[in-house]
């Protein structure tokens, strides 16, 4: 990595979800000073991405749809600049959900499904949905050392979580991490340059911090090494 | 797994922290940035922040309280007290709260819960609800394994001080149908009694309901967590006074919870 001391332009995308400001005080808390933007300009003039969502995918996509963000994410996407999408940010990179009617961005292959009600955990009580809480997350083997994203997150870590949807890639490959709530969860996607966690790292104390903190990392490292592929 | 969470909750009254932290050196125990910065050292996997502000000028204050908190300490943080409009709930969750909690209003107006879900989504959302035994018969302490049939809980809002005609188990029902994500249960009961949360009302109502309740009221003693996620059937369990006066710290609850076999997040 070439030193440099030119800060990359980190912008969160304004989904109006209610997490946008979570975020924001993450990455500020971090070192990043990012804009929070629902322009398309601001988004094509970006270094790296965030795009957060919470509640109901369609909420997210009617969102970016009526702010006509929907192809300038796409594009900022194939760029390979770095974009890493949070929970419902996170499923509304698929083809499709049971959620909801709007079709996802397609970034991902695969789709999205409810997470089966009623099942038990091993004390004999009725799992609930949504998964709220905090829950153990095991990175696919080599994830935590193959990506930059996941650098120093030991294995097992517990990260908070909030959703009723589970997201299912068509590439297993894809996924870089999962969590057990009775069926397995994919926790975190990581597809080229475009990185999605279910859980909410911006809620998850230190070690979620520690996810922020490289994402900067990252998006320095990517700014200031522009002919430098990423890993993967 | 799925951890079960430990809830320290602390009231907050014109932005500042009252009953706070007495048992350790805290340069300012009223500062709730300083608390929320404890207490998320100390385990907690969560905090609520109950605004008990009387007069409706200083209200404001609360958001300032949660814009600083949140810019902190990142665990999830709920935000209760005179939240009365969607308008209300979008303040607090602008300033960085992740949910918001709404009581009385609900119960004046169960729409509130259905526009907040709407606008927010569920996830948002948290029931807050204070119960209390209909029956004085009943109201001898079960042992916290036997839950007993036939007893029902009636609710009360402004703080306890109003009965209500709604019925605990038909009101967590209908308030999740409304959109509700979570419920918070205060049995009027035992709070402040220290005997223990009221494993009957709490096993009911998340026996009918789909979404995570969180015990509140009657914690004393180690064993009562457990009870109450065992027979109480909780998801998370939530203590005030217990935490802020140092009788039980966050971290001793978690480690006691886990040699009896609850899945809980480890303290970093």
């Amino acid at each position: 990595m070439t030193e440099s001391f030119l800060a990359p332009k980190i912008v969160i995308i304004n989904t109006r979800a209610a997490n946008v400001h979570s975020v924001d005080k993450a990455l500020r808390k971090v070192g990043a000073n990012p804009v929070i933007t629902s322009d398309p300009e601001e988004l094509a003039s970006a270094d790296a991405a965030v795009l957060p969502g919470v509640g109901a995918s369609d909420a997210v996509m009617t969102a970016l749809n009526s702010l006509r963000l929907t192809d300038p994410v796409k594009q900022f996407a194939a760029s390979g600049r770095p974009l890493l999408c949070i929970c419902i940010g996170l499923q509304v990179l698929f083809n499709s959900s049971e959620e909801g009617d709007l079709p996802g961005l397609g970034l991902v292959q695969g789709s999205v499904k409810l997470i089966p009600p009623g099942m038990k955990d091993k004390l004999g009580n009725k799992m609930k949905v949504p998964h709220i809480g905090w829950n153990e997350v095991h990175f696919t083997h080599g994830e935590t050392e193959r990506n930059p994203i996941f650098r120093g997150i030991p294995q097992g870590s517990h990260f908070y979580f909030v959703h009723s949807y589970r997201c299912v890639p068509d590439e297993q490959s894809e996924v870089a991490a999962t969590a057990n709530y009775g069926v397995e969860v994919c926790a975190a996607v990581v597809r080229r340059n475009v990185i999605g966690t279910q859980f909410h790292p911006e809620k998850s104390g230190s070690i979620g911090l520690q996810i922020y903190k490289n994402f900067f990392n990252l998006c320095f490292s990517t700014k200031n090494n522009e002919n430098q592929p990423m890993a993967n | 797994m799925l951890t079960r969470r430990i809830i320290p909750c602390l009231d907050v009254d014109a932005g500042r922290v009252v009953k706070g932290v007495s048992f350790v050196d805290i340069q300012d125990a009223g500062d709730p940035a300083a608390l929320a910065a404890f207490y998320n050292a100390e385990g907690a996997d969560e905090l609520v922040f109950l605004d008990i502000t009387a007069s409706s000028d200083e209200r404001n204050t609360m958001v300032d309280v949660v814009e600083k908190v949140s810019s902190e300490v990142f665990i999830p943080l709920t935000v209760g007290g005179g939240i009365r409009s969607v308008d209300d709930m979008r303040k607090m969750l602008e300033a960085g709260a992740d949910k918001v909690s709404i009581n009385s209003a609900a119960v004046i107006n169960p729409q509130l819960i259905e526009e907040c879900a709407k606008e927010f989504g569920s996830q948002c959302v948290v029931l807050a609800m204070d119960v209390k035994r209909n029956s004085d018969e009943t109201t001898k302490r079960n042992n916290a394994s036997e839950i007993a049939e036939g007893i029902s809980w009636q609710v009360y809002t402004h703080g306890g001080r109003k009965p209500t005609t709604l019925d605990a188990t038909q009101w967590a029902r209908k308030a999740t149908e409304c959109g509700a994500g979570e419920l918070l249960v205060t049995s009027m009961d035992a709070d402040g009694q220290k005997t223990g949360y009221d494993n009957n009302v709490l096993s009911q109502i998340a026996d009918s309901v789909t979404v995570p309740v969180i015990a509140s009221g009657g914690a004393g003693a180690l064993e009562h967590f457990y009870d109450a996620l065992v027979y109480g059937k909780s998801d998370a369990v939530l203590a005030a006074s217990l935490f802020h006066f140092g009788e039980l710290r966050v971290s001793e609850v978690k480690s006691y919870l886990e040699s009896r076999g609850i899945p809980v997040r480890k303290v970093e």
